[in-house]
């Protein structure tokens, strides 16, 4: 922390220092609570707590109902369904918005401003809006042999183009805003030594763009990996549905007591908490980007 | 964003000024120089996720528009029958759950402006305060944006369960005929769960208000307490004009993240008495047993004009600056 700032008020504000600090750490733990309590609930055995009630010391910690949760509900399995929806939908917007953002803001077609509006605008609609006509087309696009279901409906394709189609707008954005920060000699004379449009994007451009990309590429991830609309409403077989949109289901299913049911949130949350963690400079970026100028 | 959920608004970037005219000289000269193949991969650069983008969110939502003046079983296109205003009459008079959704969607914006809102603020001015332990405090904070809705619902549960909860558990009305209904309750459930969702969202505005913060000059700081303006003095008159653009993107993300509220809802009790809301409505029409697609859409038709109404004049105006820089 910068020192100078501190020596420079030196004197009135150290009182009012600590009384900040104990504010300060009263919140934070206050808003770790309910997680907090989660775990606490989690880490002790069913029995025990309804025995004892569940405000009352433990005689016993074991990680005992996060396994059972873990393998009662086959939980891996829907981790995998996760995955299979969120990789390619993370890279398929990265992909496609930045393809939208380099030619809104490289080339000026008079159209880029409103192409522009309509992707952002579609962004900030709440999904509820679209997702009557939505669900009946899902269900009247027949695809036999793509998909499992037959139907775009009930596919992991299905939830794969929703996403793309819905977070495109706010990456265009973002994206766009950061291409038109890059000088314009670039591309420019790029285009004089004969580059085609192509290799300006995928040579010149895109490289430059990594920082924004890893930002958006985290804020995805955790976005759509803690999807539960669109899954809930789009896919009709419970063994289909992503962790987040499964957590439903399977609460009444397997997770039996409050313990389960506490084990088996968390271990939906793990894989997030990580992400966090070892990329919360970028998760954090990525979410003022689109808010400020960088 | 979500919204986010997410959720996430967009502020001009903006160029810096005297650019321009190169910029513009630059593009008429990048344009002569395109080849046919140029402009093919072009139009396919830009075409793609355009009609992507279209065909899911724009044309879908043009769709509810018109089926909410219809009536259609969902079979064949050829039952699709217009019934005009039907819908929207049926709704407003005789629905006994729209009323109060409306009004849950008011009070939730009500809440979420008046309570996290100005408790992220002040949690950002603390925090910028070049203090200790700082990006601790910010991660306890930003947790609980971080994990799923889903997850919330999930934890709140076990917060307010009747019997098992930590709240009864410790103010002693866990037992039977003591019970305080938290989830159940249509006087309370509304309230316990804007109490969750505040806690998600004080963590997001809180990072809204440090990153615009970030962006507060100095000297505007050091002028005013030069000339012995105190603490409060100082953000009421000097920084806390100077956050405008920040204030109408949380103005913004408050509304749509009000008016998509569902996930934390839906978990709780699938939107049961006391807690409906228009997104609700929405979905358990769809997923219910009788699934009225007009009546579904013209549900959805009053939640896109509110939403729209809140986006567009934003946009034209982030835009507009955008142009003029």
């Amino acid at each position: 922390m910068s020192t100078a700032v501190i020596t420079k008020q030196r004197t009135p504000v150290r009182p009012a220092r600590i009384l900040l600090h104990a504010f300060l750490i009263t919140t934070s733990l206050a808003w770790l609570a309910p997680l907090l309590w989660a775990i606490y609930a989690a880490l002790r055995p069913y029995s025990e707590t309804s025995d004892k009630g569940y405000v009352s010391w433990p005689s016993k910690l074991t990680f005992d109902n996060f396994k059972n949760a873990f393998t009662q509900s086959d939980m891996l399995h829907y981790f995998g369904n996760t995955l299979i929806i969120a990789v390619p939908a993370v890279l398929l917007t990265l992909l496609l918005s930045s393809m939208v953002a380099f030619y809104v803001s490289r080339f000026d077609f008079r159209l880029n401003l409103f192409l522009l509006l309509v992707f952002t605008a579609g962004n900030l609609l709440p999904q509820q809006v679209i997702i009557t006509p939505l669900y009946r087309m899902y269900l009247l696009i027949d695809l036999p042999g793509i998909t499992a279901s037959g139907k775009l409906y009930d596919s992991a394709l299905g939830l794969v183009l929703i996403h793309v189609a819905f977070q495109s707008g706010f990456c265009a954005f973002v994206l766009s805003n950061y291409m038109r920060m890059l000088p314009h000699e670039l591309t420019e004379a790029a285009l004089v030594d004969g580059a085609s449009v192509w290799r300006m994007y995928w040579q010149i451009v895109l490289p430059l763009c990594k920082p924004a990309m890893a930002a958006l590429a985290t804020l995805l991830s955790i976005w759509i990996y803690n999807d539960f609309f669109w899954a809930i409403v789009l896919i009709s077989t419970g063994e289909n549905m992503p962790i987040t949109s499964a957590l439903n289901n399977l609460s009444g299913q397997y997770f039996t007591d409050p313990n389960l049911v506490a084990a088996g949130a968390l271990l939906t949350a793990i894989p997030t908490l990580i992400v966090y963690f070892v990329l919360q400079r970028q998760f954090v970026s990525g979410l003022t980007l689109g808010a400020n100028k960088g | 964003m979500s919204i986010d959920t997410n959720t996430k608004s967009p502020e001009a970037a903006v160029p810096p000024p005297g650019h321009a005219p190169v910029t513009q000289r630059v593009r008429r000269g990048h344009q002569r120089l395109l080849t046919r193949r140029d402009r093919i991969t072009l139009a396919f650069m830009a075409g793609v996720p355009t009609i992507l983008h279209v065909a899911l969110v724009w044309v879908t939502a043009l769709a509810s528009i018109l089926l909410a003046f219809t009536s259609w079983d969902g079979i064949g296109f050829d039952s699709i029958k217009w019934v005009g205003l039907q819908n929207f009459h049926q709704l407003f008079t005789s629905n006994p759950q729209f009323w109060p959704a409306v009004e849950h969607n008011i009070i939730w914006f009500v809440v979420l402006i008046l309570v996290p809102t100005p408790m992220g603020l002040f949690l950002a001015v603390q925090l910028d305060k070049k203090i200790r332990f700082s990006r601790v405090y910010q991660t306890a904070y930003f947790l609980p944006v971080v994990v799923s809705l889903a997850v919330t619902g999930f934890v709140w549960q076990l917060v307010y369960n009747p019997d098992t909860g930590l709240i009864n558990s410790i103010i002693g009305a866990n037992k039977p005929g003591h019970y305080i209904d938290w989830i159940g309750d249509p006087h309370l459930n509304l309230w316990a769960v804007l109490v969750a969702a505040s806690w998600r969202h004080t963590g997001y505005m809180m990072i809204l208000y440090l990153a615009g913060l970030k962006g507060v000059d100095p000297s505007l700081r050091e002028a005013s307490a030069l000339d012995g303006a105190n603490e409060w003095q100082t953000f009421k008159n000097v920084i806390f004009p100077t956050l405008r653009p920040t204030n109408t993107v949380v103005l913004v993300v408050t509304i749509i993240e009000a008016l998509r509220a569902f996930d934390l809802v839906f978990v709780f009790n699938k939107g049961a008495q006391g807690t409906e809301l228009l997104s609700i409505l929405i979905t358990n029409n769809i997923i219910g047993e009788s699934s009225r697609i007009g009546y579904g859409s013209a549900i959805a038709v009053v939640l896109l004009v509110i939403s729209l109404a809140v986006i567009i004049p934003y946009l034209i105006a982030t835009f507009r600056k955008e142009r003029q820089a």
